[in-house]
């Protein structure tokens, strides 16, 4: 089955390891992510001013890709799109007003009424092939790898576009166990990470780093594993300054959660790109004998 | 700290405006501090998001703008899912945010941004943090 998908920009260049297991994943397990055409940058953040509209258009103008090439669901990796695309079409779906100056300003383009559905790719993993049907393709079952599931913000709130329980998600949790990891739980798995905040504030990201890693490495994880490229930038990156300022900080590496679903799928494992990924995921997955 | 609380303050465009752009009733906010208790951020400021609110109630522009509160936020929403009071801060704070930024004065320097954070930095990060940063 083909499914419209969205990459956006950050997929495309230091999310390579997102992106490309997933395809692979999705593809083994029954389904074509087809990157739509035309796309654009959905902006990143949903504009939260009531009188800023022009900033609604990029995400929109995807939306209206999706439709004008004849589907009606589009599919997302990044957590930031999946929020700016989700909010951006419940928008267009409910506020009469705003959708009519939208359409009018996009002159050029077919009125759009939010008739696409937008969905991040684990819901399309839970909802559409179910943990059983991914249980049973498993070939590499990640036994005794000890994971926490890292939710991060824009995948849960605000509470309209939550793909899961915005205080106690289990979404992430459900698909490793269907791969057949042990899942840690830990108290700071849908804290914000400091976010976009690493631009301007990066010593406060650290902290937010140092408070969420600390936690999950009492839990004794040996991972964590995330969909967020941001997240998965902060929580990496910030490790090294957490190594000069805390002595005993071990490190503890970040997973997206596609690059161990395509390990457990047993396909190539050049598509995780690990090389681009901070610290010694390899080094973790070779002593749990899951690469060789 | 004394504040001087005054009708016209309390009804001065301020307090309109904040209103206007965030689409939220400020009033709302009865105060129970939620907000604050759940902030992720709030170790970094030097006010907390339901004392913004206070000070945004009263309409005391200067006290929000000398605050480092509303450039902390990382627009995280945890406070949004949480007030019991269905005030949605995450907007109250975009709109504090852009009352700064539309008289063309920039919380972060870009300038100052060194080329290879610019270069390593994930492209949503850059975009965002520009976007709620930079006028």
């Amino acid at each position: 089955m083909d499914l419209s998908y969205y990459p956006g920009c950050t997929l495309k260049t230091k999310a390579k390891s997102l992106e490309d297991p997933a395809i692979a994943s999705m593809a083994a397990l029954g389904i074509n992510l087809v990157e739509i055409q035309r796309w654009n940058c959905c902006g990143a953040t949903y504009s939260l001013a009531d009188d800023d509209l022009a900033h609604h258009l990029a995400p929109v103008r995807n939306l209206i890709r999706v439709n004008e090439q004849g589907k009606n669901k589009v599919a997302t990796l990044c957590s930031f799109c999946y929020n700016a695309l989700k909010r951006a079409n419940l928008l267009m779906q409910n506020d009469q007003e705003k959708r009519k100056t939208l359409n009018d300003f996009m002159e050029e383009e077919k009125d759009y009424n939010g008739e696409v559905e937008v969905v991040h790719v684990l819901e399309v993993l839970r909802d559409e092939i179910g943990w059983g049907n991914i249980s049973e393709k498993v070939k590499v079952p990640l036994h005794g790898l000890k994971v926490a599931p890292y939710y991060g913000c824009t995948l849960l709130r605000p509470r309209e576009v939550a793909i899961d329980d915005v205080e106690r998600p289990t979404i992430l949790g459900k698909l490793m166990e269907a791969i057949g990891a042990e899942v840690v739980d830990f108290p700071f798995a849908t804290e914000c990470c400091g976010s976009f905040q690493i631009v301007s504030n990066p010593d406060f990201v650290t902290q937010r780093a140092w408070d969420i890693l600390s936690s999950a490495l009492r839990r004794e994880a040996d991972a964590l594993v995330l969909t967020c490229p941001l997240c998965n930038f902060n929580l990496s990156q910030r490790q090294q300054e957490l190594r000069q300022k805390y002595s005993d900080f071990k490190g503890i590496p970040i997973f997206y959660f596609s690059q161990l679903l395509a390990l457990a799928l047993q396909l190539d494992p050049q598509l995780c790109h690990f090389e681009l990924s901070y610290g010694e995921p390899l080094h973790l997955l070779k002593s749990k004998q899951l690469v060789r | 700290m004394r504040v001087e609380i005054s009708s016209q303050r309390l009804q001065s465009d301020f307090v309109k405006k904040v209103e206007a752009i965030s689409g939220q009733s400020l009033l709302a906010c009865n105060q129970c501090g939620k907000c604050s208790a759940g902030c992720p951020m709030s170790f970094a400021m030097d006010s907390l998001p339901n004392q913004i609110i206070r000070l945004a109630q009263l309409g005391l522009e200067e006290d929000i703008a000398s605050s480092n509160t509303v450039w902390i936020c990382a627009s995280c929403f945890t406070c949004t899912v949480r007030c019991p009071r269905g005030v949605d801060l995450g907007r109250i704070m975009e709109a504090l945010r852009l009352i700064t930024l539309r008289k063309n004065i920039d919380y972060v320097e870009t300038a100052n941004i060194s080329t290879d954070t610019l270069s390593e930095l994930p492209q949503i990060a850059l975009v965002g943090g520009l976007r709620k940063h930079t006028a």
